[in-house]
């Protein structure tokens, strides 16, 4: 709910007084940053913020944020949510997970927070292995991948969050590199914004169990030219020499160099994030070459909670009971006397 | 061999037990509810209980598909829907084959002599038909063609297709019953008016059948005598007829209107527990949120979220599904939140008898978690008082912050007692340990001197921001803590709090005698036959008899041993392999007997008593 708040918070009313464990330079200190600088910005009473974790190093979150926070049980945060979220939809309700968290044993959790559409930001902190287990194959890890339970190469292909989660109805999905913190606090700002469930996939190293997992596009020297950050409404540019886009050849999306073969930025596609079909977001999910990042679907839609509160007070309207003695004393009673 | 203290003098019985049976298609259950919400307004207790298949529509005629609905009504205290029965209603040979074990010799059995078809005989396994090989002989046999009588009272009621009117012929059976137990029509006619608003055909059809029926018993030579059976001497006050499941749900209804908290719901359906779930459903107008989860998981855990939202918070399942929330229930007892779960036992282990009856997820709920993590447990005894603990269960959980987990099974769930109604001003109060505004040096661990629950704080208090969680505790501060001591410390106080709950618990009162020879123990559904058979050993002149029945399971009520040690013996019956009996072993140097069926059914009066009475010699 968007409430205006008169005083001004900073990033420091955001932060506990606990001592951030994580292992040094994780990106994770980055999203807490991230979080912690955007949270002023919202227009939230820090009394109405929650942040609910599962299992894994990102759990480890809710301590560091002095709002209200769960750190529960290993995949199941999204389903506390949801009952924290229906218990009191004024509420911001966050979801901190990880990769093993939210896809492995909490996977079920996961894509029925997202096909129901309740009022939840979910960040996602993808760093394709398992890090507080210290270093096995997570369902995002690449075939291949030598990890400690995977000594000669993972043999189970990984799981696309972004895929996974539109293909589970999600209306709202934006990644973003684990190294890019100012486009990561607009991102949130727009999370929170959005009704609905925002599922955000942060990029994050780990850089102990599987350090440069991302370098090939989150590299500073290479990042402008292997990323395009998507804004809704603008064409999709990306390159050094903002001289490379996108146009659709096809069924497929082909990456095309303005001022060669008579490209003109005019023929390069505009992103709309906020389309209902979700076609060409899965595709631009898919992409390996750029990575897209930024809000790629936000589409606006009914949430649960407005479906069941709505609900609620249509009944209640109709209702001929008003009080627990109404239900109780109607219909086929009798006396003994 | 009779059960009940029934004497057979057929115009003036005390009670009477009838089994309706038939294809799961046939009605049954309608039939016998029918019948027993007419004797319970007509002022007999009455006690039921529904005995149906797991598959939905079972292959029709086969001997698996029988359903059958018990009633056990009189015009004395009638504790349990009773085992042999007066009177069989048979719609097909499958039912008759699958339940003439249960019919007291020389008592009556109506029959559908149109279903004792050659096909539906082959499907029962009858090698030759009973009604005419003289296997019955022992019995007093109605034979009617209910089919074809039914379908003749119905030739000139227009817009009926076949269907219909083969299945209306359970109205004839009914209407039958009602003239030999001397009940009038009155009230059926109602329901069909009420449930067949829109199709008129149908409330002529059914009521032509139903009157057909009644006429039909009235003239035929084939029924001797009508019995009467008179009102029962009952308590004054309001009644209605609630099914245990029905009673749980309002239990929490009422719990929640007295302590102002919206109630949730967080439940994934399962057998026999669902109906709990559809209750809930019905009754957003109080402002109660169901929730349909994806699974069990997410049942408890949507559940444990509503709860730090500040909704009164309950799940609801049985023994497979209790089993799969056995790591958030840890969960909600670390962060000493409010929660109820509901665990309608059914047979196990797996998925086991899921229709069917049976107490073996005692230990479950008591030990099934990781770690030191002990819960409240309580168990409602009767379908009326499910209404009672879960109100308790409510009022538990609130007042202590630690989880209450509510057991009733699938016997006392399904089945339905005359309840005299409770309103929730007449309910005990209910002082959550809620507290609104930040106190100087407030810490989320600080606990009540007397109970040790500590406070909660909910989300959107200004000033109270702390967070929970499943690590262990500083003792003081909620900081996650790996301190030794501290741990233990944690470990020892989560026990003291749900020990001191004796404090807000009664104690136990035996029945019958303060002490004697024999104590027999029982715990939960199993109250009303244990009850009745206690009753029936007293009666027949035993007096040094005595029956404690435990609600309270964890903690045991202060008093306990002091009960068990005024008796020589003292006897578990429970329907497991001697789960209560164990806990008790555990708690108390004394020796315990065991009186032990798992067969997925209730215990029965006679091999109760015959138990006690080997015992009291």
């Amino acid at each position: 709910m968007e409430t205006t708040v008169d005083n001004k918070y900073t990033f420091k009313d955001f932060a506990s007084d606990q001592e951030v464990r994580w292992c040094p330079g994780c990106d994770d200190y980055v999203i807490l940053r991230a979080m912690q600088k955007a949270l002023p910005e919202m227009g939230v009473k820090k009394e109405d913020v929650v942040f609910i974790s599962g299992i894994g190093c990102s759990s480890r979150f809710p301590y560091y944020m002095d709002t209200y926070g769960m750190h529960s049980i290993h995949g199941r945060a999204p389903a506390i949510a949801t009952g924290t979220k229906l218990a009191n939809p004024d509420l911001s309700v966050w979801v901190i997970t990880g990769d093993g968290d939210s896809m492995a044993i909490g996977g079920n959790h996961f894509i029925h927070a997202l096909r129901r559409n309740v009022d939840l930001n979910i960040v996602l902190f993808n760093n394709e292995i398992y890090g507080l287990t210290k270093g096995q194959f997570s369902p995002t890890s690449l075939v291949g991948q030598k990890t400690k339970s995977s000594p000669y190469g993972n043999t189970q292909p990984p799981f696309s969050a972004g895929e996974l989660a539109i293909g589970a109805q999600a209306r709202f999905f934006a990644r973003i590199g684990g190294n890019t913190p100012k486009e990561m606090t607009q991102i949130f700002i727009e999370s929170e914004k959005f009704k609905g469930t925002s599922l955000i996939e942060v990029l994050q190293n780990c850089p102990i169990f599987n350090d440069g997992c991302y370098d090939e596009f989150t590299d500073k020297a290479v990042r402008e030219d292997r990323q395009l950050y998507v804004e809704h409404g603008k064409p999709m540019i990306f390159g050094k020499e903002k001289d490379k886009g996108l146009v659709l050849n096809g069924l497929k999306l082909e990456v095309v160099t303005i001022g060669e073969d008579g490209v003109t930025e005019e023929d390069i596609l505009v992103h709309d994030a906020k389309e209902q079909d979700p076609t060409l977001h899965q595709m631009l999910v898919r992409l390996h070459y750029p990575k897209v990042t930024g809000i790629i679907r936000s589409f606006d839609d009914v949430t649960l909670e407005e479906r069941k509160n709505d609900q609620i007070e249509q009944v209640k309207s109709n209702s001929k009971f008003s009080v627990t003695d109404d239900l109780f004393f109607s219909g086929d009673i009798y006396e003994v006397e | 061999m009779t059960t009940t203290q029934i004497k057979h003098h057929p115009e003036t019985l005390e009670a009477v037990i009838i089994r309706f049976v038939g294809d799961s298609g046939d009605g049954m259950q309608l039939t016998g509810t029918q019948f027993s919400d007419t004797s319970a307004m007509f002022g007999n207790d009455i006690a039921t209980f529904p005995n149906y298949p797991a598959e939905i529509r079972a292959p029709q005629g086969s001997l698996y598909g029988v359903s059958g609905f018990q009633v056990h009504i009189g015009s004395v205290e009638i504790s349990t829907p009773g085992d042999e029965v007066d009177l069989l209603v048979a719609m097909n040979p499958a039912g008759l084959k699958t339940n003439l074990h249960a019919v007291k010799p020389g008592h009556t059995i109506i029959v559908d002599t149109d279903a004792f078809t050659k096909k539906n005989l082959e499907k029962a396994q009858y090698e030759s038909n009973p009604l005419e090989d003289g296997s019955l002989d022992n019995y007093r046999v109605i034979e009617v063609t209910m089919t074809s009588l039914t379908k003749e009272a119905l030739k000139d009621v227009e817009g009926l297709d076949n269907k219909s009117i083969t299945r209306s012929k359970n109205m004839f059976a009914l209407g039958m019953v009602y003239w030999m137990y001397d009940r009038s029509t009155d009230h059926t006619i109602e329901f069909f008016k009420k449930k067949f608003q829109s199709k008129p055909a149908l409330i002529e059809a059914n009521t032509k059948v139903l009157n057909t029926g009644y006429y039909f018993a009235e003239t035929l030579e084939l029924i001797p005598n009508a019995y009467a059976i008179a009102p029962a001497k009952m308590e004054a006050g309001t009644y209605r007829i609630i099914m245990g499941n029905t009673a749980t749900a309002w239990g929490f209804l009422a719990a929640s209107e007295k302590c102002g908290l919206d109630l949730f719901l967080g439940s994934y359906p399962i057998t026999p527990a669902s109906d709990i779930l559809h209750e809930l459903a019905k009754h957003q107008h109080f402002g109660v949120k169901t929730f349909q989860a994806e699974d069990e998981i997410a049942g408890i855990t949507s559940a444990i979220g509503a709860s730090f939202g500040g909704n009164l918070a309950l799940t609801t399942t049985s023994g497979p599904g209790l089993a799969l929330k056995g790591e958030a229930l840890g969960l909600a007892m670390m962060i000493e939140m409010p929660l109820v779960v509901v665990n309608v036992q059914r047979g196990g282990p797996s998925t086991g008898l899921p229709t069917k009856t049976e107490q073996s997820d005692l230990l479950q709920t008591l030990y099934g978690r990781n770690g030191e993590s002990p819960v409240i447990v309580i168990a409602a005894s009767t379908p009326a008082n499910c209404f009672d603990f879960a109100y308790e269960a409510a009022k538990l959980t609130l007042e202590h912050m630690t989880p209450v987990v509510l057991l009733t099974d699938g016997y006392i769930a399904n089945g339905s007692a005359p309840w005299k109604i409770k309103s929730v001003k007449d309910m005990p109060e209910i002082k959550s340990k809620i507290i609104r505004e930040a106190k100087e040096n407030w810490h989320p661990y600080d606990r009540d001197d007397t109970t040790l629950a500590r406070f909660w704080a909910i989300p959107g208090t200004p000033g109270l921001e702390h967070r929970v969680g499943g690590l262990e505790k500083d003792r003081v501060s909620g900081n996650v803590s790996y301190v030794p001591d501290n741990h233990e410390y944690m470990v020892n106080i989560r026990a003291e709090k749900i020990k001191r709950v004796q404090d807000a618990i009664p104690e136990l009162k035996p029945e019958f005698v303060d002490s004697g020879d024999l104590l027999v123990v029982g715990w939960g559904g199993t109250y009303g036959s244990i009850y009745s058979a206690v009753k029936h050993v007293t009666e027949e002149g035993v007096d040094t008899i005595g029956l404690a029945h435990f609600n309270y399971i964890n903690p045991l009520p202060k008093n306990t041993l002091d009960v068990l040690k005024r008796f020589k013996k003292v006897l578990v019956c429970e329907l497991n392999n001697g789960q209560f009996a164990k806990v008790l072993k555990q708690h108390f140097d004394i020796e315990i007997l065991q009186f032990n069926k798992i067969q997925g059914l209730p215990f029965g009066n006679e091999e109760l008593v015959q138990k006690f009475k080997q015992l009291v010699k």
